[in-house]
């Protein structure tokens, strides 16, 4: 187990700001940052359990057939996440709504069991998938944060300052694109030269 | 015949799949550089979405809920977009070459299309039956296109600007999308009774 594994994802390869992938529940989830946070763990857990069951299986599959393959295997856990959350939090999962079924073609799941899994051992895709997926639910968290704030006056429901100074447009769907445009350019102009 | 103009109307102005539901977002920032490249995604998205909904449509209605499998759904639909969309490709290539050449590229890319497995759960989740499934996927399809199309000549038009460095390509394209989106807003509230 390499710790570099983990660090990597959280700021070199953050998902969301570097790689620019899984950008459809970036947008969708993150009206606030409750839910924002929630999508980022939940597609952490799967993330971690697939990559380690990706990186047991890869000298077993094939290498014609291993992207259908890592399909259903995303698939399963995505099933097995769906179905806890109907059973334990059925209010979160009313919320996010079709985006938990969407997480199997979250570009992010298949690009890691891709370029990492499928090449490094159980322990350090395991490692991996903890840091990208804390990069995507930092991401989320940050996204979801900045709009909850900007639009309702809010931060995880406490109040900031009072809610008619807000502007909801933030929480609607021109604000998602716009505040997470506007944060890329940030780290682009923090860490790339 | 109401009902059916009112999916439609809806499905292409008021919820817009990119705009609104934040579906499909991949294909629309990538590929939206130039406006040939755009109507052909379009294309490839509308056959398939089409052909994709009612195929899951009907192996949800007549295998998965008779069998009390519908917790299954979401493998079930993931493979059997993936599949045909292999499928599509080798009949096209055979039987319509043209078509295949003006299509095929766009085509591997649609597996990991969110929109196409979201339209696909979402009719199902809605309780439409047959023909409104079809009409939604087509009109889906058609919103996704306009939306790929508008965009796609703003950013033909970006291209020749002078934008700040950090701002150029994906963060600046983001902005553009949220003035967009903002201007959809204006259709939001029409509904045909």
């Amino acid at each position: 187990m390499n710790p570099k594994y983990f660090f990597n994802g959280i700021l070199a390869e953050n998902p969301t700001f570097v790689l620019l992938l899984g950008m459809c529940p970036t947008l969708g989830t993150t009206g606030s940052a409750v839910t924002g946070m929630s999508m980022g763990l939940a597609t952490m857990g799967v993330l971690v359990c697939s990559n380690a069951a990706i990186s047991l299986i890869k000298n077993l599959v094939p290498a014609k057939v291993r992207i259908p393959a890592y399909i259903v295997v995303i698939a399963t856990f995505v099933t097995a996440l769906q179905m806890f959350m109907q059973a334990y939090l059925p209010a979160l999962d009313a919320m996010l709504g079709i985006f938990i079924p969407l997480i199997v073609v979250n570009c992010i799941l298949l690009g890691r069991a891709e370029a990492f899994a499928s090449r490094h051992n159980v322990g350090d895709s395991i490692l991996d998938g903890l840091g990208i997926g804390l990069g995507f639910t930092i991401a989320l968290t940050l996204l979801g944060c900045i709009r909850e704030l900007l639009g309702t006056g809010r931060i995880f429901g406490l109040e900031i300052y009072p809610e008619t100074y807000g502007s909801l447009v933030f929480v609607l769907a021109p604000g998602a694109f716009i505040v997470l445009g506007l944060l890329i350019a940030l780290f682009n102009r923090l860490y790339k030269r | 015949m109401l009902e059916y103009i009112s999916i439609i109307i809806t499905a292409i102005f008021v919820n817009n799949i990119v705009f609104a539901q934040f579906l499909g977002i991949c294909p629309f920032i990538g590929v939206s550089r130039n406006l040939s490249s755009a109507a052909g995604m379009g294309a490839a998205v509308a056959f398939v979405m089409a052909i994709a909904t009612c195929v899951t449509w009907a192996l949800q209605t007549y295998i998965l809920v008779p069998l009390g499998l519908q917790f299954m759904q979401t493998i079930v639909f993931i493979l059997v977009i993936a599949a045909l969309v292999q499928m599509l490709e080798i009949i096209l290539k055979k039987a319509a070459p043209t078509l295949y050449s003006a299509l095929g590229v766009f085509l591997p890319l649609i597996t990991t299309n969110c929109a196409v497995l979201g339209v696909a759960i979402l009719v199902v989740r809605n309780g439409m039956n047959l023909a409104e499934s079809l009409v939604y996927a087509l009109s889906t399809a058609a919103g996704f296109t306009m939306a790929l199309v508008i965009f796609a000549g703003i950013r033909e038009q970006l291209e020749m600007t002078d934008v700040p460095r950090a701002m150029r390509g994906v963060p600046i394209a983001l902005v553009c999308a949220g003035l967009l989106a903002l201007a959809f807003m204006g259709f939001s509230g029409i509904s045909i009774k």
